[in-house]
Protein backbone atom coordinates (compact mmCIF):
# COMPACT_ATOMS: atom_id res chain seq x y z
CA UNK A 1 0.00 0.00 0.00
CA UNK A 2 3.02 2.63 0.81
CA UNK A 3 4.77 2.12 -2.17
CA UNK A 4 2.13 2.71 -4.26
CA UNK A 5 2.42 5.73 -6.92
CA UNK A 6 -1.15 4.84 -8.93
CA UNK A 7 -3.77 3.73 -6.63
CA UNK A 8 -7.31 2.56 -7.36
CA UNK A 9 -9.32 2.21 -4.28
CA UNK A 10 -12.82 0.89 -4.47
CA UNK A 11 -13.00 2.09 -7.81
CA UNK A 12 -16.58 1.53 -9.17
CA UNK A 13 -17.18 3.00 -13.25
CA UNK A 14 -21.00 3.12 -14.87
CA UNK A 15 -22.15 4.23 -17.79
CA UNK A 16 -25.48 5.81 -16.64
CA UNK A 17 -27.13 2.92 -14.41
CA UNK A 18 -25.33 0.47 -16.20
CA UNK A 19 -21.99 -0.29 -14.33
CA UNK A 20 -19.06 -1.88 -16.01
CA UNK A 21 -16.60 -1.92 -13.25
CA UNK A 22 -18.37 -3.05 -9.55
CA UNK A 23 -15.00 -2.40 -7.07
CA UNK A 24 -11.23 -2.06 -8.50
CA UNK A 25 -8.31 -2.08 -6.36
CA UNK A 26 -5.25 -1.54 -7.85
CA UNK A 27 -2.25 -1.08 -6.35
CA UNK A 28 0.67 0.44 -9.28
CA UNK A 29 4.08 1.16 -8.26
CA UNK A 30 6.62 3.86 -9.52
CA UNK A 31 8.01 2.88 -12.64
CA UNK A 32 6.04 -0.47 -13.00
CA UNK A 33 5.03 -1.80 -16.87
CA UNK A 34 1.02 -3.35 -15.63
CA UNK A 35 -0.86 -4.97 -18.38
CA UNK A 36 -4.72 -5.22 -18.26
CA UNK A 37 -5.44 -8.11 -19.81
CA UNK A 38 -8.69 -9.28 -20.62
CA UNK A 39 -11.74 -10.42 -23.14
CA UNK A 40 -13.37 -7.60 -24.92
CA UNK A 41 -15.72 -5.82 -23.33
CA UNK A 42 -14.26 -6.30 -19.50
CA UNK A 43 -13.95 -2.87 -18.92
CA UNK A 44 -10.11 -2.07 -19.81
CA UNK A 45 -10.56 1.10 -21.57
CA UNK A 46 -13.17 2.02 -18.94
CA UNK A 47 -10.47 1.44 -16.60
CA UNK A 48 -7.86 3.53 -18.55
CA UNK A 49 -10.22 6.40 -18.69
CA UNK A 50 -11.17 6.61 -15.14
CA UNK A 51 -7.61 6.93 -14.33
CA UNK A 52 -6.81 9.24 -17.34
CA UNK A 53 -10.02 11.67 -16.09
CA UNK A 54 -12.13 11.30 -19.15
CA UNK A 55 -14.99 9.78 -16.68
CA UNK A 56 -15.51 10.40 -13.58
CA UNK A 57 -16.20 7.61 -10.72
CA UNK A 58 -19.31 6.53 -9.77
CA UNK A 59 -17.54 5.81 -6.50
CA UNK A 60 -14.18 5.16 -4.97
CA UNK A 61 -10.20 7.26 -5.90
CA UNK A 62 -7.94 7.67 -7.30
CA UNK A 63 -4.40 8.62 -5.97
CA UNK A 64 -1.18 9.84 -7.89
CA UNK A 65 1.95 9.99 -5.69
CA UNK A 66 -0.20 10.24 -3.01
CA UNK A 67 -2.58 13.26 -4.21
CA UNK A 68 -6.32 12.31 -4.38
CA UNK A 69 -7.24 13.32 -8.18
CA UNK A 70 -10.52 11.50 -8.28
CA UNK A 71 -12.21 14.81 -9.13
CA UNK A 72 -8.90 16.46 -10.95
CA UNK A 73 -9.53 17.96 -14.43
CA UNK A 74 -8.06 15.12 -17.00
CA UNK A 75 -5.28 18.40 -18.52
CA UNK A 76 -4.30 18.54 -14.90
CA UNK A 77 -3.19 15.21 -14.10
CA UNK A 78 0.08 15.13 -16.37
CA UNK A 79 -0.78 11.58 -17.88
CA UNK A 80 -0.79 10.36 -21.21
CA UNK A 81 -3.39 8.42 -23.37
CA UNK A 82 -2.38 6.14 -26.48
CA UNK A 83 -6.08 5.82 -27.75
CA UNK A 84 -7.19 2.53 -28.73
CA UNK A 85 -8.05 4.49 -32.01
CA UNK A 86 -5.50 6.78 -31.97
CA UNK A 87 -7.27 9.92 -32.34
CA UNK A 88 -4.33 12.16 -34.17
CA UNK A 89 -5.25 15.45 -35.66
CA UNK A 90 -5.99 15.18 -39.02
CA UNK A 91 -5.35 18.66 -40.04
CA UNK A 92 -1.74 18.37 -38.29
CA UNK A 93 1.46 16.88 -40.16
CA UNK A 94 3.20 14.36 -37.75
CA UNK A 95 5.58 16.55 -36.73
CA UNK A 96 2.60 18.79 -35.50
CA UNK A 97 0.74 16.07 -34.03
CA UNK A 98 3.53 15.24 -31.98
CA UNK A 99 4.13 19.01 -30.79
CA UNK A 100 1.31 19.74 -29.91
CA UNK A 101 1.06 19.26 -26.37
CA UNK A 102 4.79 21.15 -26.25
CA UNK A 103 3.59 23.84 -28.02
CA UNK A 104 0.41 24.48 -25.49
CA UNK A 105 2.97 24.58 -23.13
CA UNK A 106 4.87 27.25 -25.13
CA UNK A 107 8.38 25.69 -25.01
CA UNK A 108 11.19 27.16 -27.29
CA UNK A 109 11.19 26.17 -30.57
CA UNK A 110 14.71 24.75 -30.40
CA UNK A 111 13.61 22.03 -27.77
CA UNK A 112 10.10 21.17 -29.48
CA UNK A 113 12.56 20.46 -32.76
CA UNK A 114 14.49 18.54 -30.35
CA UNK A 115 12.01 16.59 -28.55
CA UNK A 116 10.24 15.77 -31.25
CA UNK A 117 12.54 15.00 -33.69
CA UNK A 118 13.79 12.22 -31.19
CA UNK A 119 10.61 10.58 -30.29
CA UNK A 120 9.55 10.20 -34.29
CA UNK A 121 12.75 8.96 -34.55
CA UNK A 122 12.23 6.28 -31.69
CA UNK A 123 9.39 4.98 -33.29
CA UNK A 124 10.52 5.15 -36.61
CA UNK A 125 8.64 8.20 -38.32
CA UNK A 126 10.99 10.58 -38.95
CA UNK A 127 10.97 10.21 -42.95
CA UNK A 128 7.15 10.97 -42.41
CA UNK A 129 7.17 14.09 -40.55
CA UNK A 130 5.42 16.42 -42.89
CA UNK A 131 2.34 13.44 -43.53
CA UNK A 132 -1.27 14.30 -42.23
CA UNK A 133 -2.57 11.30 -40.27
CA UNK A 134 -4.68 10.82 -43.48
CA UNK A 135 -1.64 9.66 -45.79
CA UNK A 136 -0.27 7.29 -43.39
CA UNK A 137 -0.73 3.52 -42.58
CA UNK A 138 -2.76 2.48 -39.59
CA UNK A 139 0.46 0.61 -38.02
CA UNK A 140 2.28 4.67 -38.86
CA UNK A 141 -0.78 6.49 -37.02
CA UNK A 142 -0.64 3.77 -34.47
CA UNK A 143 2.97 4.64 -33.78
CA UNK A 144 2.62 8.37 -34.55
CA UNK A 145 -0.04 8.02 -31.68
CA UNK A 146 2.92 6.61 -29.07
CA UNK A 147 5.26 9.16 -30.08
CA UNK A 148 2.75 12.10 -29.31
CA UNK A 149 2.30 10.80 -26.16
CA UNK A 150 5.81 9.93 -25.33
CA UNK A 151 6.97 13.43 -26.05
CA UNK A 152 5.43 14.47 -23.29
CA UNK A 153 7.16 12.66 -20.74
CA UNK A 154 4.09 11.63 -18.83
CA UNK A 155 4.31 10.84 -15.23
CA UNK A 156 2.17 7.86 -16.35
CA UNK A 157 1.47 6.70 -19.47
CA UNK A 158 -1.54 4.24 -20.52
CA UNK A 159 -1.71 2.55 -23.30
CA UNK A 160 -5.12 0.80 -24.99
CA UNK A 161 -3.72 -1.68 -27.42
CA UNK A 162 -0.94 0.35 -28.82
CA UNK A 163 0.27 -2.96 -30.91
CA UNK A 164 -2.57 -4.20 -31.75
CA UNK A 165 -2.48 -2.60 -35.17
CA UNK A 166 1.15 -3.87 -36.02
CA UNK A 167 2.41 -6.77 -38.42
CA UNK A 168 4.05 -9.37 -36.38
CA UNK A 169 7.79 -8.30 -36.72
CA UNK A 170 6.94 -4.48 -35.99
CA UNK A 171 4.99 -5.72 -33.18
CA UNK A 172 8.22 -7.25 -31.83
CA UNK A 173 10.67 -4.65 -32.18
CA UNK A 174 7.74 -1.98 -30.67
CA UNK A 175 7.43 -4.35 -27.71
CA UNK A 176 11.11 -3.94 -27.84
CA UNK A 177 11.20 0.03 -27.85
CA UNK A 178 8.51 0.27 -25.50
CA UNK A 179 10.11 -1.74 -22.81
CA UNK A 180 13.64 0.16 -23.10
CA UNK A 181 11.37 3.65 -23.02
CA UNK A 182 9.84 2.31 -20.01
CA UNK A 183 13.68 1.26 -18.42
CA UNK A 184 15.13 4.64 -20.10
CA UNK A 185 12.49 6.92 -18.99
CA UNK A 186 11.55 5.14 -15.43
CA UNK A 187 7.51 6.24 -16.61
CA UNK A 188 5.13 4.04 -15.44
CA UNK A 189 2.90 2.54 -17.78
CA UNK A 190 -0.66 0.63 -18.06
CA UNK A 191 -1.08 -1.24 -21.25
CA UNK A 192 -3.97 -2.90 -22.18
CA UNK A 193 -3.99 -6.07 -24.37
CA UNK A 194 -5.94 -9.02 -24.94
CA UNK A 195 -2.97 -10.75 -26.16
CA UNK A 196 -1.66 -12.89 -23.36
CA UNK A 197 1.69 -13.53 -25.37
CA UNK A 198 2.37 -9.55 -25.12
CA UNK A 199 1.46 -9.21 -21.64
CA UNK A 200 3.68 -12.16 -20.55
CA UNK A 201 6.49 -10.54 -22.44
CA UNK A 202 6.32 -7.29 -21.36
CA UNK A 203 4.98 -6.50 -18.21
CA UNK A 204 6.09 -6.64 -14.52
CA UNK A 205 2.29 -7.34 -13.46
CA UNK A 206 -0.45 -8.51 -15.08
CA UNK A 207 -4.11 -7.96 -13.61
CA UNK A 208 -6.12 -10.31 -15.30
CA UNK A 209 -10.13 -8.97 -16.21
CA UNK A 210 -13.32 -10.33 -16.08
CA UNK A 211 -16.72 -8.80 -16.51
CA UNK A 212 -14.92 -5.40 -14.30
CA UNK A 213 -13.81 -7.65 -11.62
CA UNK A 214 -10.07 -8.59 -11.29
CA UNK A 215 -9.31 -12.52 -11.24
CA UNK A 216 -6.06 -12.53 -10.66
CA UNK A 217 -3.12 -9.86 -10.26
CA UNK A 218 0.55 -10.71 -10.01
CA UNK A 219 3.92 -11.47 -12.08
CA UNK A 220 3.70 -12.82 -15.49
CA UNK A 221 5.06 -16.64 -14.09
CA UNK A 222 2.27 -16.86 -11.55
CA UNK A 223 -0.21 -15.83 -14.08
CA UNK A 224 1.47 -18.47 -16.43
CA UNK A 225 2.44 -21.41 -14.06
CA UNK A 226 -0.12 -20.81 -11.04
CA UNK A 227 -3.41 -19.62 -12.25
CA UNK A 228 -5.79 -19.35 -9.73
CA UNK A 229 -8.83 -19.45 -11.43
CA UNK A 230 -10.73 -21.64 -14.15
CA UNK A 231 -10.57 -18.35 -16.22
CA UNK A 232 -7.07 -17.43 -15.64
CA UNK A 233 -6.20 -20.77 -16.13
CA UNK A 234 -8.42 -20.76 -19.82
CA UNK A 235 -6.71 -17.33 -20.81
CA UNK A 236 -2.92 -18.97 -20.47
CA UNK A 237 -3.52 -22.11 -22.22
CA UNK A 238 -4.66 -24.95 -20.66
CA UNK A 239 -6.64 -25.78 -23.01
CA UNK A 240 -7.82 -28.66 -20.99
CA UNK A 241 -9.88 -28.23 -17.94
CA UNK A 242 -11.34 -30.81 -15.79
CA UNK A 243 -14.15 -30.53 -12.62
CA UNK A 244 -12.30 -33.17 -10.33
CA UNK A 245 -14.88 -35.09 -8.40
CA UNK A 246 -14.10 -37.57 -6.24
CA UNK A 247 -11.68 -40.17 -8.19
CA UNK A 248 -13.57 -38.42 -11.34
CA UNK A 249 -13.17 -36.00 -13.78
CA UNK A 250 -15.99 -34.71 -15.39
CA UNK A 251 -15.84 -33.38 -18.90
CA UNK A 252 -18.03 -32.01 -21.31
CA UNK A 253 -19.42 -35.13 -22.68
CA UNK A 254 -18.82 -37.66 -19.96
CA UNK A 255 -17.03 -38.91 -16.34
CA UNK A 256 -13.72 -40.93 -16.52
CA UNK A 257 -12.14 -42.26 -13.37
CA UNK A 258 -8.52 -41.07 -12.37
CA UNK A 259 -5.65 -43.29 -10.50
CA UNK A 260 -5.40 -39.72 -7.91
CA UNK A 261 -7.77 -38.66 -5.42
CA UNK A 262 -8.72 -34.31 -5.88
CA UNK A 263 -6.68 -32.14 -4.03
CA UNK A 264 -8.63 -29.16 -5.64
CA UNK A 265 -11.72 -28.32 -7.75
CA UNK A 266 -10.28 -28.59 -10.95
CA UNK A 267 -7.18 -30.09 -12.92
CA UNK A 268 -5.87 -28.75 -15.80
CA UNK A 269 -3.56 -29.40 -18.56
CA UNK A 270 -2.15 -27.72 -21.42
CA UNK A 271 -1.64 -29.54 -24.54
CA UNK A 272 1.89 -30.35 -24.22
CA UNK A 273 1.21 -32.13 -20.83
CA UNK A 274 -1.12 -34.79 -22.29
CA UNK A 275 0.36 -37.77 -22.82
CA UNK A 276 -0.27 -39.14 -26.33
CA UNK A 277 0.38 -42.89 -27.59
CA UNK A 278 0.96 -44.29 -23.77
CA UNK A 279 -1.86 -43.98 -21.38
CA UNK A 280 -5.15 -45.39 -20.21
CA UNK A 281 -7.56 -44.19 -22.19
CA UNK A 282 -7.80 -44.09 -25.78
CA UNK A 283 -9.29 -41.43 -28.61
CA UNK A 284 -9.99 -40.58 -31.64
CA UNK A 285 -8.26 -38.43 -33.32
CA UNK A 286 -10.69 -35.64 -35.44
CA UNK A 287 -8.33 -32.85 -36.00
CA UNK A 288 -4.05 -32.58 -36.58
CA UNK A 289 -2.12 -29.12 -37.25
CA UNK A 290 1.76 -29.31 -37.93
CA UNK A 291 3.22 -26.02 -36.10
CA UNK A 292 7.02 -26.51 -36.96
CA UNK A 293 8.34 -28.12 -33.47
CA UNK A 294 4.93 -29.45 -32.33
CA UNK A 295 2.08 -31.31 -34.12
CA UNK A 296 -1.73 -30.21 -32.47
CA UNK A 297 -3.72 -33.06 -32.05
CA UNK A 298 -7.95 -32.54 -31.15
CA UNK A 299 -9.01 -35.88 -29.83
CA UNK A 300 -12.40 -36.84 -29.38
CA UNK A 301 -12.64 -39.04 -25.45
CA UNK A 302 -15.42 -39.76 -23.46
CA UNK A 303 -14.18 -36.73 -21.50
CA UNK A 304 -15.04 -34.29 -24.77
CA UNK A 305 -12.69 -32.58 -26.75
CA UNK A 306 -9.11 -32.81 -25.96
CA UNK A 307 -6.14 -30.87 -27.39
CA UNK A 308 -2.55 -32.64 -27.01
CA UNK A 309 0.60 -31.54 -28.63
CA UNK A 310 3.55 -33.77 -29.27
CA UNK A 311 6.98 -33.17 -30.64
CA UNK A 312 7.28 -33.09 -34.50
CA UNK A 313 9.56 -35.77 -34.12
CA UNK A 314 7.40 -38.41 -32.76
CA UNK A 315 5.26 -40.68 -34.47
CA UNK A 316 2.17 -38.74 -36.34
CA UNK A 317 -0.96 -39.98 -36.55
CA UNK A 318 -4.31 -39.46 -39.11
CA UNK A 319 -7.42 -38.59 -38.55
CA UNK A 320 -9.38 -41.33 -37.64
CA UNK A 321 -6.96 -43.08 -35.78
CA UNK A 322 -7.48 -44.77 -32.35
CA UNK A 323 -4.85 -43.42 -29.55
CA UNK A 324 -4.14 -43.90 -26.59
CA UNK A 325 -3.64 -41.36 -24.08
CA UNK A 326 -3.14 -40.24 -20.05
CA UNK A 327 -3.87 -37.40 -18.18
CA UNK A 328 -1.14 -37.78 -15.58
CA UNK A 329 -1.41 -36.12 -12.10
CA UNK A 330 2.51 -34.94 -11.84
CA UNK A 331 2.09 -32.96 -15.24
CA UNK A 332 -1.93 -31.91 -14.18
CA UNK A 333 -2.14 -28.52 -12.55
CA UNK A 334 -4.67 -28.01 -9.80
CA UNK A 335 -7.07 -25.03 -9.61
CA UNK A 336 -8.45 -23.95 -6.65
CA UNK A 337 -10.96 -21.16 -8.00
CA UNK B 1 -33.08 2.30 -76.77
CA UNK B 2 -36.24 3.64 -75.11
CA UNK B 3 -35.42 3.85 -71.64
CA UNK B 4 -32.53 5.79 -73.70
CA UNK B 5 -34.69 8.44 -75.76
CA UNK B 6 -37.41 8.61 -72.09
CA UNK B 7 -34.17 9.84 -69.93
CA UNK B 8 -33.42 12.12 -72.18
CA UNK B 9 -36.96 13.49 -72.81
CA UNK B 10 -36.39 13.77 -68.80
CA UNK B 11 -33.55 15.70 -68.48
CA UNK B 12 -34.17 18.14 -71.54
CA UNK B 13 -37.27 18.90 -69.99
CA UNK B 14 -35.63 19.78 -66.20
CA UNK B 15 -32.82 21.45 -67.62
CA UNK B 16 -35.39 23.20 -69.34
CA UNK B 17 -37.05 24.47 -66.93
CA UNK B 18 -34.48 25.47 -64.29
CA UNK B 19 -32.39 26.94 -66.75
CA UNK B 20 -35.34 28.49 -69.61
CA UNK B 21 -36.49 31.14 -67.10
CA UNK B 22 -32.47 31.89 -66.43
CA UNK B 23 -31.93 32.71 -70.20
CA UNK B 24 -35.39 34.61 -70.88
CA UNK B 25 -34.24 37.04 -68.06
CA UNK B 26 -30.46 37.26 -69.42
CA UNK B 27 -32.01 38.24 -73.53
CA UNK B 28 -34.78 39.86 -71.11
CA UNK B 29 -31.96 42.00 -70.15
CA UNK B 30 -30.86 43.10 -73.26
CA UNK B 31 -33.62 44.30 -74.82
CA UNK B 32 -32.96 47.70 -76.40
CA UNK B 33 -36.63 48.03 -76.18
CA UNK B 34 -38.35 50.31 -73.24
CA UNK B 35 -40.65 47.96 -71.64
CA UNK B 36 -39.65 44.36 -70.34
CA UNK B 37 -40.53 41.98 -73.49
CA UNK B 38 -39.53 38.47 -74.70
CA UNK B 39 -38.16 38.15 -77.14
CA UNK B 40 -36.56 41.54 -76.53
CA UNK B 41 -36.08 44.09 -79.00
CA UNK B 42 -33.15 44.54 -80.85
CA UNK B 43 -29.79 44.06 -78.51
CA UNK B 44 -28.18 46.25 -76.16
CA UNK B 45 -26.20 46.70 -72.43
CA UNK B 46 -27.59 50.28 -71.89
CA UNK B 47 -29.97 48.19 -69.18
CA UNK B 48 -27.41 46.31 -67.79
CA UNK B 49 -25.36 49.57 -67.01
CA UNK B 50 -28.46 51.66 -65.86
CA UNK B 51 -28.69 49.25 -63.06
CA UNK B 52 -26.03 50.66 -61.15
CA UNK B 53 -27.19 54.09 -61.85
CA UNK B 54 -30.83 53.94 -59.84
CA UNK B 55 -29.63 54.89 -56.57
CA UNK B 56 -32.65 52.61 -54.77
CA UNK B 57 -30.41 50.14 -55.86
CA UNK B 58 -27.58 50.61 -54.93
CA UNK B 59 -28.76 51.42 -51.63
CA UNK B 60 -30.74 48.33 -51.19
CA UNK B 61 -28.00 46.32 -52.67
CA UNK B 62 -25.87 47.88 -49.63
CA UNK B 63 -28.11 46.84 -47.42
CA UNK B 64 -29.02 42.61 -48.58
CA UNK B 65 -25.04 42.29 -48.51
CA UNK B 66 -24.90 43.83 -44.84
CA UNK B 67 -27.81 41.38 -44.03
CA UNK B 68 -25.95 38.60 -45.64
CA UNK B 69 -23.46 39.12 -44.62
CA UNK B 70 -23.43 40.30 -40.80
CA UNK B 71 -26.62 38.17 -40.45
CA UNK B 72 -24.94 34.91 -41.27
CA UNK B 73 -22.21 35.48 -39.39
CA UNK B 74 -24.51 35.99 -36.45
CA UNK B 75 -26.05 33.05 -36.90
CA UNK B 76 -22.79 30.61 -37.61
CA UNK B 77 -21.87 32.42 -33.94
CA UNK B 78 -24.99 30.55 -32.42
CA UNK B 79 -24.92 28.11 -34.77
CA UNK B 80 -21.59 26.57 -34.33
CA UNK B 81 -21.22 26.49 -30.81
CA UNK B 82 -25.34 25.07 -30.50
CA UNK B 83 -24.37 22.09 -33.13
CA UNK B 84 -21.55 21.43 -31.09
CA UNK B 85 -23.33 21.43 -27.72
CA UNK B 86 -26.06 19.55 -29.42
CA UNK B 87 -23.74 16.93 -31.19
CA UNK B 88 -21.05 16.13 -27.85
CA UNK B 89 -23.01 16.57 -24.54
CA UNK B 90 -25.90 14.55 -23.78
CA UNK B 91 -28.33 17.62 -23.75
CA UNK B 92 -31.73 16.62 -22.93
CA UNK B 93 -34.16 17.14 -26.01
CA UNK B 94 -31.29 17.21 -28.08
CA UNK B 95 -32.89 15.91 -30.99
CA UNK B 96 -36.20 18.08 -30.38
CA UNK B 97 -34.06 21.55 -30.17
CA UNK B 98 -32.91 20.58 -33.07
CA UNK B 99 -36.08 20.05 -34.88
CA UNK B 100 -37.09 23.55 -33.62
CA UNK B 101 -34.32 25.17 -34.40
CA UNK B 102 -34.96 23.65 -37.89
CA UNK B 103 -38.34 25.47 -37.84
CA UNK B 104 -37.64 28.45 -40.09
CA UNK B 105 -36.96 26.62 -42.87
CA UNK B 106 -40.04 24.00 -42.47
CA UNK B 107 -42.64 27.64 -41.71
CA UNK B 108 -43.54 29.56 -44.49
CA UNK B 109 -41.85 32.94 -44.74
CA UNK B 110 -44.99 34.98 -44.62
CA UNK B 111 -46.02 33.42 -41.58
CA UNK B 112 -42.67 33.80 -39.66
CA UNK B 113 -41.99 37.37 -40.84
CA UNK B 114 -45.91 38.44 -39.93
CA UNK B 115 -45.39 36.62 -36.61
CA UNK B 116 -42.10 38.81 -36.10
CA UNK B 117 -43.59 41.99 -37.23
CA UNK B 118 -46.59 41.30 -35.07
CA UNK B 119 -45.03 40.05 -31.78
CA UNK B 120 -41.55 41.31 -31.87
CA UNK B 121 -40.84 44.69 -33.97
CA UNK B 122 -43.96 46.58 -33.36
CA UNK B 123 -44.67 45.93 -29.72
CA UNK B 124 -40.51 46.61 -28.67
CA UNK B 125 -40.30 49.40 -31.22
CA UNK B 126 -37.37 47.57 -33.11
CA UNK B 127 -35.88 49.90 -36.21
CA UNK B 128 -36.11 48.36 -39.25
CA UNK B 129 -32.51 47.39 -39.82
CA UNK B 130 -32.17 45.55 -36.61
CA UNK B 131 -35.55 44.05 -37.26
CA UNK B 132 -34.00 42.95 -40.86
CA UNK B 133 -30.94 42.33 -38.86
CA UNK B 134 -32.73 39.97 -36.30
CA UNK B 135 -34.97 38.04 -39.05
CA UNK B 136 -31.62 37.01 -41.29
CA UNK B 137 -30.04 35.77 -38.81
CA UNK B 138 -33.15 33.41 -37.50
CA UNK B 139 -33.59 32.08 -41.18
CA UNK B 140 -30.16 31.37 -41.57
CA UNK B 141 -29.44 29.61 -37.76
CA UNK B 142 -31.12 26.21 -39.13
CA UNK B 143 -28.81 26.13 -42.02
CA UNK B 144 -26.12 26.86 -39.64
CA UNK B 145 -26.61 24.03 -37.10
CA UNK B 146 -27.65 21.73 -39.89
CA UNK B 147 -24.56 21.92 -42.06
CA UNK B 148 -22.07 22.25 -39.24
CA UNK B 149 -23.83 19.46 -37.17
CA UNK B 150 -23.22 17.24 -40.37
CA UNK B 151 -19.37 17.87 -40.44
CA UNK B 152 -19.45 17.56 -36.69
CA UNK B 153 -20.90 13.99 -36.49
CA UNK B 154 -17.91 13.15 -39.21
CA UNK B 155 -15.37 14.11 -36.74
CA UNK B 156 -14.36 11.28 -34.21
CA UNK B 157 -14.96 13.15 -30.63
CA UNK B 158 -11.62 10.98 -29.02
CA UNK B 159 -9.58 13.52 -30.59
CA UNK B 160 -10.79 16.12 -28.11
CA UNK B 161 -9.90 13.99 -25.62
CA UNK B 162 -6.56 13.50 -26.91
CA UNK B 163 -6.17 17.53 -26.76
CA UNK B 164 -7.19 17.38 -23.07
CA UNK B 165 -4.91 15.00 -21.81
CA UNK B 166 -2.13 17.33 -23.73
CA UNK B 167 -3.13 19.78 -22.35
CA UNK B 168 -6.19 21.94 -23.55
CA UNK B 169 -8.90 23.27 -21.95
CA UNK B 170 -12.26 21.66 -23.37
CA UNK B 171 -12.82 24.93 -24.84
CA UNK B 172 -9.12 24.91 -26.39
CA UNK B 173 -9.45 21.63 -27.35
CA UNK B 174 -12.88 23.36 -29.70
CA UNK B 175 -10.82 25.74 -31.23
CA UNK B 176 -7.67 24.00 -31.70
CA UNK B 177 -8.62 20.62 -33.25
CA UNK B 178 -12.69 20.68 -33.53
CA UNK B 179 -12.46 24.23 -35.25
CA UNK B 180 -9.62 23.57 -37.82
CA UNK B 181 -11.80 20.30 -39.00
CA UNK B 182 -14.72 21.67 -39.32
CA UNK B 183 -13.63 24.95 -41.07
CA UNK B 184 -15.29 23.07 -44.53
CA UNK B 185 -18.73 22.81 -43.04
CA UNK B 186 -18.92 26.60 -41.43
CA UNK B 187 -17.71 28.18 -44.58
CA UNK B 188 -20.18 26.00 -46.58
CA UNK B 189 -22.91 27.10 -44.12
CA UNK B 190 -21.81 30.48 -44.38
CA UNK B 191 -22.07 30.61 -48.54
CA UNK B 192 -25.44 28.27 -48.09
CA UNK B 193 -26.83 31.05 -45.36
CA UNK B 194 -25.43 34.34 -47.78
CA UNK B 195 -27.19 33.41 -50.72
CA UNK B 196 -30.55 32.41 -48.60
CA UNK B 197 -30.33 35.46 -46.64
CA UNK B 198 -29.68 37.38 -49.68
CA UNK B 199 -32.62 36.10 -51.96
CA UNK B 200 -34.58 36.20 -48.98
CA UNK B 201 -38.26 37.91 -49.91
CA UNK B 202 -41.16 36.94 -47.78
CA UNK B 203 -40.06 37.79 -44.50
CA UNK B 204 -37.97 40.90 -45.70
CA UNK B 205 -41.41 41.85 -47.30
CA UNK B 206 -42.98 42.30 -44.10
CA UNK B 207 -40.22 44.09 -42.25
CA UNK B 208 -39.14 46.57 -44.77
CA UNK B 209 -39.83 50.07 -43.86
CA UNK B 210 -40.14 53.77 -45.78
CA UNK B 211 -36.44 53.86 -47.17
CA UNK B 212 -35.08 50.79 -46.02
CA UNK B 213 -35.33 47.64 -47.97
CA UNK B 214 -33.61 45.05 -49.18
CA UNK B 215 -32.50 44.62 -52.86
CA UNK B 216 -35.56 41.72 -54.32
CA UNK B 217 -38.19 44.24 -52.54
CA UNK B 218 -36.54 46.99 -54.23
CA UNK B 219 -36.76 44.91 -57.06
CA UNK B 220 -40.37 44.23 -56.38
CA UNK B 221 -41.36 48.14 -55.62
CA UNK B 222 -39.34 48.98 -58.57
CA UNK B 223 -41.62 47.07 -60.97
CA UNK B 224 -44.50 48.26 -59.85
CA UNK B 225 -43.56 51.86 -61.13
CA UNK B 226 -41.41 51.08 -63.89
CA UNK B 227 -41.53 48.52 -66.20
CA UNK B 228 -38.17 48.36 -68.08
CA UNK B 229 -36.01 45.89 -68.92
CA UNK B 230 -33.30 46.55 -66.05
CA UNK B 231 -34.67 44.44 -63.52
CA UNK B 232 -34.38 41.72 -65.85
CA UNK B 233 -31.06 42.94 -66.10
CA UNK B 234 -30.46 43.09 -62.40
CA UNK B 235 -31.90 39.78 -62.09
CA UNK B 236 -29.40 38.45 -64.72
CA UNK B 237 -26.20 39.73 -62.77
CA UNK B 238 -27.83 38.42 -59.23
CA UNK B 239 -28.00 35.09 -61.01
CA UNK B 240 -24.35 35.20 -62.19
CA UNK B 241 -23.32 35.99 -58.74
CA UNK B 242 -24.93 33.27 -56.93
CA UNK B 243 -23.49 30.99 -60.00
CA UNK B 244 -19.94 32.32 -59.39
CA UNK B 245 -20.13 31.65 -55.74
CA UNK B 246 -21.48 28.46 -55.81
CA UNK B 247 -18.86 27.61 -58.47
CA UNK B 248 -15.93 28.84 -56.51
CA UNK B 249 -17.40 26.87 -53.41
CA UNK B 250 -17.76 23.86 -55.61
CA UNK B 251 -14.06 23.83 -56.62
CA UNK B 252 -12.09 24.95 -54.01
CA UNK B 253 -14.13 23.28 -51.07
CA UNK B 254 -16.53 20.78 -52.49
CA UNK B 255 -19.31 22.65 -51.05
CA UNK B 256 -21.62 19.72 -52.64
CA UNK B 257 -20.90 17.30 -49.75
CA UNK B 258 -22.34 20.15 -47.71
CA UNK B 259 -25.78 20.56 -48.42
N1 LIG C 1 -20.08 4.96 -23.87
C1 LIG C 1 -20.59 3.83 -23.37
N2 LIG C 1 -21.87 3.78 -22.95
C2 LIG C 1 -22.39 2.65 -22.43
N3 LIG C 1 -21.71 1.49 -22.28
C3 LIG C 1 -20.44 1.47 -22.67
C4 LIG C 1 -19.80 2.63 -23.24
N4 LIG C 1 -18.53 2.31 -23.54
C5 LIG C 1 -18.38 1.02 -23.18
N5 LIG C 1 -19.52 0.50 -22.66
C6 LIG C 1 -19.69 -0.86 -22.14
O1 LIG C 1 -18.81 -1.03 -21.06
C7 LIG C 1 -18.22 -2.32 -21.11
C8 LIG C 1 -16.72 -2.20 -21.06
O2 LIG C 1 -16.29 -1.52 -22.21
P1 LIG C 1 -14.76 -1.22 -22.49
O3 LIG C 1 -14.69 -0.34 -23.67
O4 LIG C 1 -14.12 -0.73 -21.24
O5 LIG C 1 -14.22 -2.67 -22.86
P2 LIG C 1 -12.76 -3.15 -23.24
O6 LIG C 1 -12.33 -4.10 -22.19
O7 LIG C 1 -11.89 -1.97 -23.52
O8 LIG C 1 -13.03 -3.96 -24.59
P3 LIG C 1 -12.17 -4.05 -25.93
O9 LIG C 1 -11.11 -5.06 -25.69
O10 LIG C 1 -13.16 -4.54 -26.94
O11 LIG C 1 -11.66 -2.69 -26.24
C9 LIG C 1 -18.75 -3.00 -22.36
O12 LIG C 1 -19.74 -3.90 -21.97
C10 LIG C 1 -19.32 -1.88 -23.16
O13 LIG C 1 -20.44 -2.33 -23.88
MG1 LIG D 1 -11.03 -1.17 -25.26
Amino acid sequence: MSDAYVSLQNLSLAYGSSIVVPELNIDIRKGELIALLGPSGCGKTTTMRAIAGLMTPHSGKITIDGVDVTRMPANKRGIGLVFQSYALFPHLTAFENAAFGLRLQKRPAAEIEERVTHWLATVDLAHLADRKPAEMSGGQQQRLSLARSLVMEPKVLLLDEPLSNLDARLRLEMRTELQRVQRDTGITMVFVTHDQAEALALADRIVLMKDGVIEQLGTPDELYNAPRTVFGADFFGFENIFEVAGRDLIGAKGKMPVAFGATARHMAWRPGAVSVGSGPWEGVVTGVAFAGEKREYVLDTDLGQIKAATDASEPAYQIGDVVPFGLPEATGFPISG
Amino acid sequence: MQYKWTSRLIIGLTLTFLIGPFLIIVLAGLSAGEFMTFPPEGISLKWYLKVFTVDSFRASFALSMFLAVFGTIAALLLGVPAAYAISRYDIPFGETIKTIVAAPIIVPGIIVGLALLRYLVVPLNFTVTLALFLAHTALVLPYAVRVVSASLNNLRSDMEEAAVLLGCTRLGAFTRVVLPNIQGGVLAAFILGFVTSFNQVPVSLFLSGPGVRTLPIDMLSYMEITYDPSVAALSALLAFLSVIIVFVAEKFLGFSRYV
